[in-house]
């Protein structure tokens, strides 16, 4: 029910006086209402559910999470535990007077 | 499909799940409160991912699920009705009643149809004149503004033998009521994203600051909920309750401002019933006086409705967290989706479903050891 799923707006058409417009989910194409999200463009991407669009898909934020996850890890990569990672490899003990360590 | 894929990708699921690992010292219990990220829990095993005692308490964000008995009955009853066509999303049609379900009526001569958007429903009303076309309004805040709009523009358009039968909740009231629960366990919640999209984050940080829990808006694929997760800890730990927004790509701060002003415009705030949970004070919505021509309720005088729950089914105690669908010792014997006891077996939402479908637990023996039948197995 409160599945809402993003798709790429195709046509944007009038129908008794609404706004409406083919939507495109992956290939998927459906009859969406406009009226809440009423400035959205062609080519933008939107979020429907049951029919109606109810925000428009923040594109930029979509890319920056993905980039954001991508880069999780690095950092610990390059400053992270060391010697706390190379024993759990290992799957040895830490040695004795390392720094820091995962237990 | 563009803009699902990506956040499906199990190598950064990998690195979300390292920092919460690399987070967590104890164990924490929260709650995801929509039904929709419960399946994706359940399907995609991200509970079995996390590190021990980080425990995922299922909500009570199913609709189907929360739709009280006495208006299941109703719109069976409405249904049954000669000259009615009685409009539903399909996830209603098995849902139990006191003795039958939407299924059933439509066998037995009633005319049932499953729509896609309540609007479909409309235009079958203004191609059937001679008909009464009821649609069966259940859902959150996701889900009443595109009904608000149906019944908006059945009144622009002077569509008159349209109505809606109105179950509509609202979560705001639902997390205090679960907080407010002498059980309660939970000590953060992973907000409904979609729920956000239309409402924005505006009405939590009075229950973060008043239940001193981290409320973190949480979307529905598989990294969303991890990142969602991964956030909560983080906040846990460090002893912050703060909202904090993980699904920006969905939801703003404001949330759709057209659509809070429909809602406001059709819709009043009520009293609710939840089904298995009990009323739970303005927990819902029901149309305004000037929409009120429009309530099926009003239109069709229901007799008197005696309603008869399943005396076994735990559905209740599954929608408040209090147990897991498999301890409840009807799960996948006498409850299953060909014949389920409550609608939690039969929703796309409902916990019981999606343990069913997914992983198909079987009931845990009693806790005195019983050689056999000790260990509560996976094999779904």
């Amino acid at each position: 029910m409160c599945l809402a799923v993003p798709g790429k707006v195709l046509e944007i058409t009038e129908r008794d006086g609404t706004r409406m417009a083919h939507v495109d989910f992956g290939g998927v194409t459906k009859e969406v209402c406009l009226e809440y999200v009423p400035d959205l463009q062609v080519g933008e991407y939107t979020i429907v559910h049951v029919g109606f669009a109810l925000q428009r898909l923040d594109e930029q934020s979509a890319r920056e999470t993905l980039e954001l996850f991508r880069q999780m890890g690095d950092l610990d990569a390059e400053f992270g535990d060391q010697w706390g990672r190379a024993a759990e490899q290992s799957g040895l003990p830490l040695p004795n007077g390392v720094p820091g360590g995962l237990s | 499909m563009k803009y699902l894929d990506e956040f499906q990708d199990p190598a950064l699921a990998r690195r979300l799940l390292d920092d919460i690992d690399a987070t967590v010292t104890r164990p924490w219990a929260m709650m995801e409160v929509c039904g929709g990220q419960t399946h994706s829990i359940i399907r995609h095993g991200l509970d079995q991912l996390l590190p021990d005692g980080i425990e995922l308490i299922h909500g009570p964000g199913c609709p189907v699920c929360v739709t009280p008995l006495e208006l299941i009955d109703k719109a069976l009853e409405i249904a049954s009705r000669p000259g009615v066509i009685f409009c539903s999303f399909g996830d209603m049609l098995r849902v139990p009643g006191s003795d039958r379900d939407l299924f059933r009526v439509k066998s037995e001569g009633g005319d049932v149809r499953v729509v896609y958007s309540p609007l479909d429903a409309l235009d079958l009303a203004r191609r059937n004149p001679d008909r009464q076309v009821v649609f069966f309004g259940i859902g959150f805040e996701t889900t009443a503004p595109p009904n608000a709009m149906t019944v908006y523009q059945a009144r622009r358009l002077g569509i008159t033998n349209f109505s809606l039968l109105v179950s509509h909740v609202r979560v705001p009231p639902a997390i205090e009521a679960i907080m407010t629960s002498p059980s309660c366990r939970v000590q953060a919640f992973l907000a409904a994203g979609h729920v956000c999209t239309v409402m924005g984050v505006g009405e939590y940080p009075a229950l973060a600051q008043r239940f001193g829990v981290p409320i973190v808006v949480t979307g529905f694929e598989p990294l969303d909920i991890l990142e969602g997760i991964r956030r909560t800890v983080h906040q846990l730990e460090e002893g912050r309750h703060e909202v904090d927004n993980a699904y920006r790509r969905a939801v703003t701060d404001d949330g759709n401002p057209v659509a809070i002003r429909m809602l406001e415009d059709v819709f009043e705030v009520v009293d609710r019933t939840w089904r298995g949970i009990g009323m739970i004070p303005q927990s819902g919505w029901r149309l305004s006086e000037r929409y009120r021509e429009y309530d099926a309720e009003e239109r069709f005088h229901v007799g008197d409705i005696h309603t008869a729950e399943s005396s076994v089914c735990r559905s209740g105690e599954v929608l408040q967290g209090l147990i897991k669908p498999h301890e409840c010792a009807a799960f996948g014997k006498e409850c299953t989706p060909r014949n389920p006891l409550g609608a939690t077996m039969v929703s796309s939402e409902g916990a019981c479903a999606a343990y069913y479908l997914y992983r198909r637990m079987q009931p845990p023996a009693p806790r005195i050891a019983d050689a056999g039948s000790r260990e509560v197995s996976s094999v779904g």
